[in-house]
């Protein structure tokens, strides 16, 4: 694909009333639907009228007066981006007069603008100067002394973008996509007048102000007043990309922009139907990792984690690893080894890891990460509608008019999604958030939660269940709902249930610690206030009744008839950038691709006859099975991509003995994460620009990753796994992604209709895409539940087994923040490190007063488990008796902290609740003394040894 | 106890009314503090009450207390009504100002208050709508839109609520009209703005003021205040500008009660289909409903018998600047200029010639005599290149350098620009340069060097290639000028940037010889 800009029509589309107008623009008859600016109708037909203020993804604003046109009849020349076509109207975008007004217009624009044209970054991408030659400006007769803008420091002190006022045309494009599309209200225009300037908060610069660094303004910016620094550096792209973002499960598309081999920026996508043309830091801007020099880029082997790497030859480490497992195969049995699937890999390779566990291996023995996030949600969500994934699509809260936010975090892990989910909020919709902490949703710049439900952490079952309780007991169920679409005596047996008295809000309210009032009035907000959506998090399933809270919600969505159609449902907001697709293709350990279980035997057949060999019906080994399996000396080999379980994995003690157990542990992963520490091989990775492939976002959209320059290490991961499956004796020879996704198809019928052609063809389809749903799936259960009726599941609150006391009295729960993503391996080698250059323990000013605490001390944080020692931010974000913090880093290794509690259906662990000490101390612990030693133990490679 | 009426509006206080009235209280009389009948030359003005009349003085001083209770004082007016100033008036919407006390709501229903209330209640508020339709009142704050259509259109639109917002947001120099009536009869605005929540059905009101106007505010809240009982289920709140002029430009103004910057917003959408909190909204110059209690009371057919052309009903003239006899004139539309500033103005204040008046604000053409006969009317003025805006008037005598004032015009734009839109942000600014340097090329040979600000020219040189390639001659930059007016004229955003050229170009073509041209007037007098 050569470079072109994507086509702006200066206006978004109109908000469809079913009707349409036709009109005459410059002699042409044309139908166009009402409400349709005349700019964008005359675009839509090709005709280009100049235009400076106008982007077409923020509302027509009418400020440049370059777009004025003529209408038939009536006075004066209306700016095209504010006019609204009309029945019969007789529209001249050219003509003497407009030319005379567009140039006198852009006279004075010229004239307060700086003439370096050709020295500019954006020379050749730069809006101002083609509407210069536009409009046929030849002379600037004002001259160029008089009053000016020019001259203004330059402010670079954001990291990836420089604000360069002096080149500013005050077209507020800036400011309007910080309000419209990003939600944050960062930037205004300071002053008046002439002296009109973009100011981020007030008067401060970029970094230190409310800015969140999304990049929505620098892409809105027509100039070079806001430009990425890579354009500075590189110049402007030759040519464009279309893929998808490796970071989190909300799956923005962008168009990868590159000179070259060389990627210049991230643009998002306008037609991705995920993120419709925005972004965040991480998907926008932090993608230097992929070019960071600590990527090992050769494959190497070890006889003991004592020794140093040392680098070999492709054939060679694909070689070994196979002779190794199979060495362990014969010495300890078929089911010895395993191997984990990537959440952050394609569709593609995931499949292709858990097809070599389970044709090559010979065992079930594949896990991934999802075990330690939304494994519930895929039990919970199963159990009560029939298929484990997320109920709707994304644009589905744009119908929404109650959203209950429920243990998760938008802004900070979901930022794109959360933009949107904040305009629906700004047009009216009505906010319930169930948070033990005050995320930034609950009060925000025009947005502010109706109900924020702070409640203890660990005691979710309890407050969905007093919610419950008041729906039931005040009569606000659907009953025609319940009667239509699942079981009456099941529902009748779970209402009697939580209409007992010991679950009302007043009930719980000690256990909760939230007033019985305001549980009262959310849950009638939530069942009585029209479309009612639920959107959860990581704060819902890593608890030890984490399969209980699923099920719960699911109750409440079928209980107020909140399911099957636009604006409702039951969403998971989800992890990782593939984390449904790795759940889809059959990763867990009792299930193939499509969520069909090992012991099923017409399934299993199928495979065994696709594979030619005979499949395991016993479900294999989970993570923490695996893990202990390990120390008890059963299970000896592990084949781990793109994962990093001992800074992931709750109990870092316990991961750590079981890797160390183990004979052969192959790593596959962009850098020496921690888990390569306890590594006998590593096999290095390809990031998402270097391969094919698909990822499946959080509402089931199939997606496709193209491959924007060569893989840096020779191979993309998934010829890596067929290089392994190959010296393992299984005859694969798949020459491209699609290939893998045929079989997938073949195999599994909700993917039965996705075919590359297809997705090429339409940018994305959502599961079930098969002859039921040939255009695939974006609401699910319309009509009627996947599983036939909706069940209702009575979900008993269970206090967990981590409770406070004496020795620890507080409750830790974890997160994340905006700028980082997960463990940080990605976001810590980017200028990210900017804005979150520690993991922080968050604590309220009370607790930490009567610790002698003061903002910035280095506190130790013990639990149980371990210590670990950080410093502390004291904020009223958190509740009294209740600390947080972000596992971003190693250094800090939360998860040193965190037990091995876990819920009860699937072993998702307990990360959200760990009772705690936090004491002052002097700076990191021993512990984490000794571990960053046995890091940089672990970490030499023997040829830089050599050489000194 | 003898009962005097001394005016408490800003200009008489201004005056020394205050001072007037405590001279008479501390005398034992009973002060009734009225608004201003809006003549300022006889200011500070006592009348005396007697007999049931009231007989005038003014202007007083705290020191004539005595001459005026003896009836000896040489200022002595008479019955003030009957002076040649007000015997000429058509008192429409001012009939009360000057005469009540502007907080009494004795007064105020016994001078006909709430007639037009009452009436408009009992009819349909489509009855209304036409009503206000058939008198012809035009919007007074200048646009002259019809303000039944901009009704009927409130009234056809489909919400959940709709809002009345009146502008008394008066920015223009030399205008007070505004002011006179919120300091001198507040209820009538209420009631205007009553009777226009029952014909589109809007429940709530605001009243948006200028901060320069503490006098206005104060009583325009307690009016609300006296009168909530009056006007339920009806409300009303006064909300203050800040000082931009710009927000007396209707959708600025809607902007800044949301609580925004003050910045105009493009239409459509028009705000009488999603204008404040985007709800339906009748936004009217105070002028406009203040008009109303009368044409309820009285028939629109009463309102729609005076006037002249399409201009239906009274205008409430203000006379200002160099003008013997400032002050407000109500009367109905088809005076000439020529009227209002030699016959009832009494020319200039100087005593020298007038030379040029400008009508509309600080916006509105120059018209030099030779204009006098042009006839107060909308669509005459337009016609002459000019606008009768908010029926200001501000006189000038043959001291004037036009050149100046079309300099003025253009910094005054500069200085109130919300800078949104290009023509206005940058064109005001770039319009005073060209100004200076016709200024300057006028007065001397020497152009370029007279604006120049030398600190940081060496800066302006480097981000320019030709810094001083441009024609600075007359000729060059009278052109520029003209063409520059008529990008402002037709590209910009609102009124403000939009209607600048008009006394910047009625300057030029009136005064040519201001601008250094040559004068064939003056040519021709030799």
């Amino acid at each position: 694909m050569s470079y072109t800009r994507e086509t702006d029509h200066g206006t978004p589309p109109a908000i469809s009333t079913g009707r349409s107008v036709t009109l005459t623009i410059d002699g042409d008859t044309v139908t166009m639907p009402e409400g349709t600016s005349i700019m964008r109708a005359a675009s839509l037909t090709g005709c280009s009228i100049p235009k400076l203020c106008a982007t077409d993804n923020v509302e027509s604003f009418g400020s440049c007066r370059l777009c004025l046109v003529e209408v038939e009849g009536r006075n004066g020349y209306p700016a095209s981006c504010t006019t609204p076509i009309a029945e019969g109207m007789v529209v001249r975008t050219q003509s003497e007069r407009l030319k005379q007004l567009r140039r006198g217009v852009m006279e004075l624009y010229i004239s307060d603008h700086p003439l370096d044209c050709l020295t500019c970054p954006a020379n050749g991408d730069c809006e101002l100067q083609e509407q210069a030659g536009a409009v046929g400006l030849r002379d600037v007769r004002y001259g160029y002394d008089g009053a000016t803008n020019m001259g203004q420091a330059k402010d670079r002190s954001n990291p990836y973008f420089d604000f360069d006022p002096s080149k500013c045309i005050v077209c507020s494009r800036c400011v309007r996509a910080c309000d419209e599309v990003q939600g944050t209200f960062a930037l205004t225009i300071e002053g008046r007048g002439f002296d009109s300037r973009v100011s981020p908060s007030q008067g401060r610069d970029f970094l230190s102000s409310e800015c969140v660094s999304c990049g929505a303004c620098v892409q809105a910016c027509p100039t070079a007043t806001l430009t990425e620094k890579k354009v500075v550096e590189i110049g402007t792209p030759d040519r464009a990309v279309v893929t998808t973002c490796a970071y989190c499960g909300v799956g923005c598309t962008f168009r990868a922009e590159m000179r070259g081999e060389e990627l210049v920026r991230m643009v998002p996508w306008k037609d991705g139907k995920a993120n419709h043309g925005h972004s965040c830091v991480k998907g926008r801007f932090a993608w230097g990792y992929a070019q960071h020099r600590d990527r090992i880029l050769k494959p190497m082997i070890r006889a003991s984690v004592d020794e140093p790497w040392r680098e070999v030859s492709w054939e060679e480490a694909i070689a070994h690893t196979a002779s190794e497992f199979r060495r362990i195969q014969a010495k300890y049995g078929t089911r010895s080894i395993g191997g984990i699937t990537s959440s952050r890999c394609t569709n593609e390779e995931t499949f292709l890891v858990q097809k070599l566990i389970r044709q090559g291996f010979g065992n079930n023995n594949v896990d991934t990460c999802a075990r330690v996030c939304h494994s519930p949600t895929g039990y919970g969500l199963k159990t009560t509608f029939g298929t484990s994934a997320g109920t709707q699509d994304f644009d589905s809260v744009m119908q929404a008019d109650v959203i209950l936010v429920i243990g998760a975090n938008p802004t900070d892990g979901h930022p794109v999604f959360a933009s949107r989910m904040k305009k629906r909020l700004r047009q009216g919709a009505k906010l319930i958030v169930i948070d033990p902490r005050r995320i930034d949703l609950v009060k925000s710049p025009h947005v502010e939660a109706s109900h924020h439900l702070p409640l203890r952490p660990g005691t979710n079952v309890a407050m969905l269940t007093a919610l419950a309780h008041v729906i039931v007991t005040e009569k606000l169920y659907d009953e025609a709902f319940i009667r239509d679409r699942c079981d009456w005596d099941e529902f009748a047996e779970w209402a009697d249930f939580v209409s007992e008295p010991q679950r009302s809000p007043e009930a719980v309210e000690p256990l909760t610690g939230v007033k019985a009032t305001e549980v009262r009035a959310a849950a009638r907000l939530y069942a009585t206030g029209g479309n009612g959506a639920i959107y959860y998090g990581l704060g819902v399933t890593e608890h030890s009744q984490g399969s209980s809270t699923v099920m719960a919600i699911a109750n409440l969505a079928m209980a107020t008839g909140n399911i099957g159609r636009e604006g409702v449902g039951v969403n998971p907001l989800r992890g990782q950038n593939n984390v449904q697709g790795a759940c889809d293709m059959g990763s867990f350990p009792h299930e193939f691709s499509g969520y069909r279980h090992v012991s099923d035997d017409a399934v299993r057949g199928q495979f065994e006859q696709a594979w030619g060999v005979t499949l395991d019906a016993e479900p294999g080994l989970r993570i923490p099975n695996m893990l202990d399996a390990a120390t008890d000396g059963t299970f000896k080999g592990i084949f781990i991509q793109g994962e990093d379980i001992l800074q992931s994995d709750p109990n870092t003690h316990h991961v750590a003995a079981g890797l160390a157990a183990m004979e052969c542990v192959v790593v596959q992963d962009l850098f020496l994460n921690e888990t390569a520490n306890y590594a006998h091989v590593f096999l290095p990775g390809s990031t998402f620009l270097e391969k094919d492939g698909t990822f499946t976002n959080a509402e089931r959209r199939i997606q496709r990753v193209r491959r924007v320059m060569a893989p840096l290490n020779g191979h993309a991961d998934w010829q890596i796994v067929q290089l392994v499956a190959q010296a393992m004796g299984l005859g694969w020879s798949y020459a491209h992604p699609s290939e893998i996704m045929d079989e997938i198809a073949a195999l599994t019928p909700t993917f039965a209709g996705v075919h590359y052609d297809r997705l090429d063809a339409e940018g994305s389809l959502q599961w079930p895409a098969n002859d039921a749903a040939p255009d695939g799936t974006p609401t699910m259960h319309i009509g009627g539940f996947v599983r036939g009726r909706g069940k209702f599941v009575v979900t008993d609150y269970v206090p967990t087994d981590e409770k406070t006391g004496p020795r620890f009295p507080l409750l830790l729960t974890t997160g994340r923040i905006l700028s980082q993503y997960n463990v940080g391996a990605q976001t810590r080698r980017t200028a990210n490190a900017a804005w979150h250059p520690e993991d922080r323990l968050e604590i309220h000013p009370n607790d930490a007063e009567n610790r002698g605490i003061s903002d910035g001390d280095w506190v130790s944080l013990k639990s149980r488990a371990g210590e670990t020692s950080l410093r502390a931010l004291i904020t009223e974000r958190v509740a009294p008796g209740v600390v947080y913090t972000t596992f971003h880093h190693p250094d800090t290794q939360a998860n040193v902290i965190t037990t091995d509690y876990s819920d009860w259906a699937t072993n998702c662990p307990e990360y959200k609740v760990t009772a705690v000490q936090v004491m002052r101390s002097n700076g990191p612990s021993d512990w984490q003394r000794d571990y960053a030693e046995q890091a940089r133990h672990s970490r030499r490679i023997a040829p830089l040894e050599a050489a000194e | 106890m003898k009962r005097v009426y001394v005016s408490r509006d800003m200009a008489s206080v201004a005056l020394g009314a205050d001072e007037v009235a405590h001279a008479f209280e501390a005398a034992g009389c009973e002060v009734v503090r009225t608004g201003s009948r809006g003549l300022f030359s006889i200011e500070p003005l006592v009348e005396v009450e007697s007999e049931g009349k009231r007989i005038g003085f003014g202007p007083v001083g705290p020191a004539d207390i005595a001459a005026v209770l003896d009836g000896s004082h040489e200022a002595r007016l008479g019955d003030v009504a009957a002076l040649p100033f007000f015997a000429g008036q058509q008192r429409f919407t001012f009939a009360r100002c000057g005469v009540i006390d502007p907080l009494s709501l004795k007064d105020y229903a016994e001078h006909g208050g709430w007639r037009g209330l009452e009436t408009a209640r009992g009819m349909t508020p489509q009855a209304v709508v036409d009503a206000v339709k058939a008198s012809g009142l035009r919007g007074r704050g200048g646009a002259g839109f019809p303000t039944g259509i901009k009704w009927q259109t409130v009234l056809d639109a489909v919400s959940d609520a709709k809002f009345i917002v009146c502008n008394a947001d008066e920015g223009d120099s030399g205008t007070f009209a505004d002011r006179m009536l919120v300091e001198g009869d507040p209820f009538c605005l209420i009631e205007g703005m009553a009777i226009a929540g029952h014909a589109v059905g809007a429940s709530h009101g605001y009243i948006y003021i200028r901060s320069e106007y503490p006098f206005a505010i104060a009583a325009m809240r307690e009016a609300i205040q006296l009168s909530a009982e009056r006007t339920a289920p009806f409300t009303l709140e006064v909300r203050v500008g800040a000082g931009a002029y710009v927000c007396g430009e209707e959708t600025a103004l809607l902007e800044s009660i949301e609580g925004k910057r003050g910045q105009v917003r493009a239409k459509p959408p028009l705000p009488a289909l999603a204008g404040l909190f985007g709800r339906p909204t009748v936004i009217n110059n105070l002028l406009s409903l203040a008009a109303v209690p009368f044409i309820l009371a009285e028939g629109a057919k009463a309102y729609a018998d005076v006037g002249f052309g399409r201009s239906r009903g009274t205008i409430p003239v203000q006379l200002a600047g160099n003008v013997k006899h400032g002050g407000l004139y109500e009367i109905g539309f088809g005076i000439t200029l020529g009227e209002l500033v030699n016959d009832i103005g009494g020319g200039t204040a100087s005593g020298r010639p007038v030379r040029a008046v400008q009508v509309g604000g600080p916006l509105g053409a120059y018209f030099p005599p030779s204009m006098f006969d042009l006839p107060f009317d909308y669509e005459a003025f337009a016609q002459a290149g000019g606008l009768i805006g908010h029926a200001g008037i501000t006189v000038f005598d043959d001291s004037v350098d036009m050149a100046h004032m079309a300099r003025f015009a253009m910094e005054f734009c500069a200085v109130e620009s919300c800078g949104k839109c290009t023509p206005c942000r940058i064109g005001s600014t770039r319009g005073v340069e060209v100004m200076d340097r016709i200024i300057a090329a006028r007065d001397s040979a020497t152009v370029v060097q007279a604006g120049r600000n030398w600190e940081g020219y060496l800066q302006k040189a480097l981000n320019s290639r030709t810094p001083d390639r441009i024609d600075t001659g007359l000729e060059a930059q009278t052109a520029l000028l003209r063409d520059l007016c008529d990008t402002m004229k037709h590209g910009s955003l609102c009124a403000l940037g939009g209607f600048t050229p008009y006394p910047v170009l009625s300057a030029l073509d009136h005064f040519p010889e201001d601008f250094g041209a040559k004068s064939p007037v003056k040519e021709a007098a030799e």
